[in-house]
């Protein structure tokens, strides 16, 4: 799935002047999602450089996500690793992230790491549908939400009906 | 017209929508491992999370319109009741699960018209933390939805409780839509927001779900104000002495 908001951001980066420190970058990883990297997810929005000064913007999933002051601690690092001291990150508001930032490779490996990706299952309306949901575990569709938030607020609770394992869905938003 | 400068303008107004998001978020806060099961639970700490972060958003761009070394820490934590200006509703204690239920309802279903209304603001800022909060509050609302029509037209206790927490919050929700001079002039910038004009769509909204979930609407006889000019309710102080004291007791500490 592409959508308009992750092709324009593709964009963004093959424009860039700064390709190597946008590689650098895919190493760091998403805290509470150990296999997506914050490129991937949509986190990481822009790499520039302004007097000297390496200036790294990311944007929140949510408002109050917890797992921000912890990235920006590791892209700090994974910059510092590879030499490069002069490195300052910049929270960026707007525009509001999405999960139609997420890449393709994003989707498959919250697929492969058990929890469901994003799905515009109810014509467009932003909030967790009530059915439809693809069980990551056995592909299921008889599949019923449990709570509106899981493990983390980018998250809903789901139960599949037919293996009958609960799973976690990222919301659309 | 005022004679508070324009920039002095933003930070009050900035400083109010922050308590109210942190207030509140507390009050969430207070759910955390008292749900009434494991999912809820998780679901109330999230909703609260959102509103804190919230908060930060707005205390740190406080911070940045005080321009005299303020951090979100020192609104947040080094100011006292008086100096809140949250409206009264996020002040209340949690209750039992209706009480919390009544009043994410009523803030939700607030927060679904004024957030719209602040990303059209012409403070990029404010407009761009309205766009963020709004995604949220419509998974908010759902959930607050979701509930107020299953304890409605529940068991008979849980009709019960439901209605008894609307008619102790009904007299509280006549704050949200009052403006004062401040946030008139803000209005008419185009910064701020007139709550005013989103009473007649909230009461239309609120009184549907209550009906669809057999609830009664009460009258209009009573009113509670104060938040906006600093009269809390007991309530708040002792709210502050348990969300401040850490940073009180051991200054400038990081976790």
């Amino acid at each position: 799935m592409t959508s308009a908001a992750w092709v324009e951001r593709l964009h963004h980066r093959r424009q860039s002047v700064h390709q190597e420190i946008w590689d650098l970058l895919d190493e760091v990883k998403d805290p509470e999602i150990p296999v997506v990297s914050i490129w991937d997810l949509g986190i990481l929005c822009d790499v520039t450089l302004e007097s000297g000064q390496y200036l790294i913007s990311i944007t929140p999933t949510y408002s109050g996500c917890p797992a921000m002051d912890t990235i920006r601690a590791d892209v700090s690092e994974a910059l510092n690793k590879a030499g490069i001291q002069n490195v300052t990150v910049n929270m960026k508001l707007a525009p509001a992230w999405t999960t139609d930032s997420m890449s393709p490779l994003g989707r498959k490996q919250l697929l492969e790491y058990g929890i469901a990706p994003p799905e515009n299952k109810v014509g467009g309306c932003a909030l967790t549908p009530e059915q439809g949901i693809r069980c990551p575990r056995c592909g299921s569709e008889q599949t019923e939400r449990i709570s509106e938030f899981a493990s983390t607020a980018c998250k809903a609770l789901f139960r599949c009906s037919n293996c009958l394992e609960p799973f976690d869905y990222f919301k659309q938003i | 017209m005022s004679e508070v400068t324009n920039n002095t303008a933003i930070l009050k107004y900035t400083l109010r929508l922050a308590d109210d998001s942190l207030i509140l978020g507390h009050r969430l806060t207070e759910w955390t491992s008292h749900g009434p099961f494991l999912e809820e639970d998780i679901a109330m700490s999230n909703v609260a999370l959102d509103y804190i972060g919230r908060a930060r958003m707005y205390y740190g761009y406080a911070a940045e319109l005080s321009g005299d070394g303020k951090t979100e820490d020192d609104f947040a934590f080094l100011r006292d009741e008086r100096e809140f200006r949250n409206l009264l509703i996020n002040e209340l204690p949690r209750g039992d699960f209706a009480y919390s239920t009544v009043r994410q309802l009523f803030i939700d279903v607030f927060n679904s018209l004024y957030l719209p209304k602040l990303m059209q603001s012409n403070d990029e800022t404010l407009a761009a933390i309205a766009a963020k909060g709004i995604k949220e509050t419509r998974y908010h609302l759902r959930r607050s939805r979701d509930w107020t029509l299953r304890l409605g037209d529940g068991t008979a206790e849980s009709h019960k409780r439901m209605q008894k927490a609307i008619d102790s919050l009904w007299g509280y929700t006549h704050e949200l839509f009052e403006l004062d001079e401040l946030e008139q002039q803000l209005a008419d910038q185009g910064v701020g927001v007139d709550s005013t004009a989103l009473k007649a769509e909230w009461l239309a909204t609120v009184e549907s779900i209550l009906s669809e979930a057999t609830l009664t609407r009460p009258e209009d006889d009573w009113v509670v104000k104060g938040g906006r000019t600093g009269y809390h309710t007991e309530n708040l102080g002792h709210l502050l002495t348990e969300m401040q004291f850490l940073h009180r007791s051991n200054p400038g500490c990081e976790w």
